[in-house]
């Protein structure tokens, strides 16, 4: 049997306080233990990008941390994404372009153009392409994601 | 009264139309409903033992320490798991010849390739259920291994199943016109050349998943299923538990990818029904990365011999190709892994004219993972066979890739025609389909590009492709052959009493857009705005009896049913409302939620007064009307065996003679699904069809060593094409609808994949060709490509 440990920190603006496996990684915390299931697992070695959420405001794979390491952190999902309406913007883009198809990348697609969006990134698709690169997606084809992505910039340049 | 014919034209006109899809919103809130993300009360967690070896006999297996591990609920081992479930054949009996042998859930005294369970343990966690298979002690006899396709069948090769006497699973041959006769007509020029096609796999973001929940109380279970094929999974299980069709439902909810790997026979989650039922609790199976790369079907693995003979003009005198390919250890159940080798000998060469056509299949055993249906089955390999042979061709000739293709499209006043190979063809348009595309990729400018770039040293390749896609299929594909899935599928619409429509279907959503497209249907044909349907699929308990989404047949097929079952309930509603109004049904139609006068769009009735009379007031109707406001229908394809599209498709790439690296500077698709439903969703799934293309041209390989290891496991060493990599495709469409239906739509979810590899290679070899070097086999690796030009030796 492993180790447990506790664990206080912030999930979408409401403290949490667990018990929790040391072993057991964040993404698993937040699935199963929160009920929290927008994040995905599709590699589990921190690759594929479909559980990327923000810890402490930055991008983080969340296969790669073990939960008892957000200890003290504020972890935003995407469903607290949707809830504030900061990926509201995005949502729609993506809606209006198609820019999912079965929706299994989609939290940490839009996880990831938040955060180039959030930073200052201009309209420029090969920077999108550059910045999704850790976003696997066997679906769409990527276009449509970026276009997503420029119409938001352009939308807010307006 | 509005019939059938115009429903294209009427007010509430949806069919056509980029409409966004209803389903984005939960998906982009994280609200899906994966497989995963079920979790039941008492439910436990499978993990299994899986084989090391590509051959090897089990000389025993210890799992007593197992079982003791804190938190397992159970351990099978394959001998143990085999009283609970029969094995499967995956042979069907319109493959003549077509042998495999009877294959159990888990491995049981042998194991034939590495991945395969060998034991099942079931516990708390996903976690100890993997802490207690670490504590299994299994024992292997290693055997030699059968590997290499091309080995096989050599008389010293080891043979996996004995009582076959050789690994020759099944062969086809094909022979239309005289070939000698063709290739030794004067002035014919030959050329042959052999093409290898890499294994690669599917890489659904979402791993296989199953949740299995059984109700001693009532003898059901349920299985929560990621995957195509609801109906014939219900078969599968009622086959191989020995429970009653009826007693088991299954629900596909949100599947996060497919692509044709989940809609096949998995040991591990048969194994996990029983085991669900033997426990009396839900038990969940989530392969992790590791184990989708080992046991997800693999897909392609050919090396194919092609000889084209071409007239001094470029016509095609005689076309021959020999396809050799490797399925693993067994024939994958229930549509078999002959499908694929099947095809690639009815497609090859289809979209041209040719004076003789002989082909050759092989179908081969050996001690790798099992290889079956993945998206566009056998097209990679018959477009890119075919179209470089002509371009080999083409450049003995000295002949323009697309002038030689010219030469030899069948004609788009020919149709109804058949094909070399005896497929029926008809609606098809080759020829406009290629001038679309030489005109939306600039064609001439291109060229101008690439020699200016060939001037400052720069290696740029234009590859062009004309293709056929199967989609629509109907009984001929499966059924006749003995497989249990439905080749036609039901539509239900049903006026609720506030006016909306709920409707629902057999075919399945796993992101194409089906449920969109339906709701699209329903609400154009019978005249609500799309906002007030609601749709169901993916549940054996509540929709009709169909076969799913495959083979590109969701908007073909299970769009017509919708038309069909919408047109129907427009009638029935209309009869109720000439009634109700004392107005001749012609005078009447239904247009944004109303019953309005047919002539001037007066409205006359809201639909919910009229749902509501009926359900509610019934006593206000007279005794002899009998009001249907639900109605069904279904739909097969009944006067071909399949509904071919075409398309054309081009790739401009630079290739780095230094590195060797290819870059995709340009794509083009053209495509003829008929009648498009919602352009958006169409064009993105043909763009998300060519990126998985390309990662078959130039990315994607399983890699084996001798021994049967699989050597790269993880997305980190098998590399799919990422956005970076990718260019922005241009789609554009010829619309020639089907005859076979009034909704005219042909499929278009698997174009992109079956041509997008023949048009890169392609591409790669106009580059390379001023250099004198080709590559024929793929994926078009940065090694092969130096090979290709000596930079690397051997």
């Amino acid at each position: 049997m492993t180790g447990m440990a506790r664990l206080t920190c912030r999930v979408n603006g409401e403290e949490v306080r667990a018990e929790v496996p040391v072993r057991r990684n964040l993404l698993d915390f937040l699935r199963n233990d929160l009920g929290l299931t927008g994040s995905h697992a599709g590699c589990e070695h921190g690759v594929c990008g479909a559980c990327t959420i923000l810890v402490d405001g930055v991008t983080v794979r969340g296969c790669l941390m073990l939960a008892v390491q957000a200890e003290g952190a504020e972890v935003v999902t995407v469903e607290g994404l949707a809830e504030s309406g900061r990926s509201a913007a995005l949502a729609a883009a993506f809606t209006a372009r198609n820019a999912l198809q079965c929706g299994f990348c989609t939290p940490g697609m839009i996880a990831s153009a938040l955060e180039y969006i959030d930073g200052g990134g201009g309209p420029d698709r090969a920077a999108i392409r550059a910045h999704l690169s850790g976003n696997y997606c066997r679906c769409t084809g990527y276009q449509a994601v970026v276009d997503a992505v420029c119409d938001v910039i352009g939308g807010a340049a307006k | 009264m509005t019939g059938p014919a115009t429903i294209f034209d009427r007010p509430n006109r949806y069919i056509g139309t980029a409409e966004p899809r209803a389903d984005a919103a939960r998906l982009l809130q994280g609200r899906g409903r994966f497989v995963d993300d079920i979790q039941l009360p008492r439910m436990v967690h499978a993990a299994f033992l899986r084989s090391p070896h590509a051959h090897a006999r089990i000389v025993s297996l210890d799992v007593a320490a197992a079982r003791a591990m804190p938190g397992v609920a159970a351990v099978w081992t394959g001998a143990e798991m085999a009283a609970h479930v029969t094995p499967w054949v995956g042979v069907l009996t319109h493959l003549a010849g077509l042998r495999s042998p009877p294959q159990p859930a888990l491995a049981v005294d042998v194991v034939r390739w590495q991945g395969e369970p060998v034991a099942m343990v079931v516990a708390a966690t996903r976690a100890e259920a993997e802490d207690a298979v670490e504590r299994i002690e299994a024992d292997y006899d290693p055997l030699p291994a059968a590997v290499r396709m091309e080995e096989a069948l050599s008389p010293d090769a080891p043979v996996i199943h004995p009582e076959f006497g050789s690994n020759l699973a099944w062969e086809r041959r094909v022979e239309t016109g005289d070939m000698a006769a063709a290739m030794a007509q004067p002035g014919v020029t030959v050329v042959e050349r052999t093409f290898r096609f890499g294994r690669h796999t599917g890489v659904t973001l979402e791993p296989r998943a199953t949740v299995m929940d059984y109700d001693p109380a009532e003898d059901r279970l349920t299985m929560h299923y990621s995957g195509q094929a609801p109906h014939m999974m219900q078969v599968v299980l009622s086959r191989h538990l020995g429970l009653p069709e009826e007693n088991i439902r299954v629900i596909s909810n949100d599947v996060g990818g497919s692509f044709g790997i989940k809609i096949h026979t998995y040991g591990d989650e048969i194994a996990v029904g029983a085991a669900a039922r033997l426990l009396r609790r839900p038990v969940k199976f989530v392969a992790d990365r590791m184990e989708s790369f080992m046991t997800d079907i693999h897909a392609r693995d050919h090396v194919v011999t092609g000889r084209i003979g071409v007239h001094a003009d470029g016509r095609i005198a005689g076309l021959e190709i020999d396809d050799l390919t490797g399925i693993g250890p067994f024939s994958m159940y229930p549509r078999t892994s002959a499908i694929e080798c099947n095809q690639v000998l009815n497609l090859t060469g289809a979209p041209y004219r040719m004076e003789a056509y002989r082909a050759r299949g092989r179908v081969v055993f050996q001690n790798k993972n099992m290889m079956c249906q993945y998206r566009a089955v056998g097209h990679p390999i018959a477009m890119a066979v075919a179209d470089g042979l002509l371009d080999e061709a083409g450049r003995a000739l000295g002949m323009d890739p697309v002038v030689i293709r010219q030469r030899n499209l069948i004609a788009d006043d020919a149709y109804p025609t058949t094909s070399a190979s005896g497929m029926k063809l008809d609606d098809l348009s080759h020829q406009k389909t290629l001038a679309k595309l030489v005109e939306v990729m600039g064609y001439e400018a291109l060229r101008a590009d690439q020699a200016a770039a060939r001037a400052r040293g720069v290696h740029r390749g234009i590859g062009i492709l004309s293709m056929v896609e199967v989609t629509n299929p109907s009984p001929m594909f499966y059924g006749i052959g003995g497989a249990p899935i439905a080749s036609q599928d039901g539509a239900t619409v049903r006026l609720d009493a506030g006016g909306a429509l709920h409707i629902s279907s057999s075919v399945t959503e796993q992101g194409q857009g089906t449920n969109a497209i339906l709701a699209q249907i329903a609400a154009g044909v019978f005249g609500v705005d799309i906002g007030r349907v609601k749709v169901t699929t993916g549940d054996t308990a509540t929709v009709p009896y169909g076969g799913g989404t495959w083979a590109s047949r969701g908007a073909g097929i299970g769009g017509e049913a919708m038309l069909l079952a919408a047109h129907a309930l427009k009638e029935q509603v209309l009869e109720v409302a000439g009634v109700m109004l004392q107005a001749g049904v012609e005078s009447l139609d239904i247009r944004a939620g109303k019953i309005v006068d047919e002539a001037t769009g007066a409205e006359r009735m809201g639909l919910a007064d009229l749902a509501r009379t009926v359900y509610y007031r019934g006593n206000e109707l007279p005794a002899d009307l009998k009001p249907e406001l639900v109605a069904t229908r279904h739909y097969r394809v009944s006067d071909m065996p399949f509904v071919f599209t075409n398309g054309a498709m081009g790739a401009y790439v630079e290739v780095d003679t230094d590195t060797g690296f290819t870059k995709v500077l340009g794509f083009w698709a053209v495509e003829d699904c008929g009648r498009v439903i919602n352009p958006m969703l169409v064009d993105e799934q043909v763009r998300g069809g060519v990126v998985q293309g390309i990662g078959g041209a130039l990315y994607e390989e399983c890699l084996y060593d001798d021994q049967g290891q699989l050597l790269n496991t993880t997305m980190a060493d098998y590399l799919v094409p990422m956005a970076a990599e990718m260019p922005d495709i241009v789609v554009a469409h010829v619309e020639t609808p089907t005859k076979t239906s009034i909704l005219g739509a042909k499929g278009a979810g698997e174009a992109g994949t079956g041509g997008a590899p023949g048009a890169i290679l392609n591409a790669v070899n106009d580059a390379l060709a001023p250099l004198g070097a080709s590559v024929w086999q793929m994926p078009i690796t940065p090694e092969r490509v130096l090979r290709a030009l000596g930079v690397v030796a051997d």
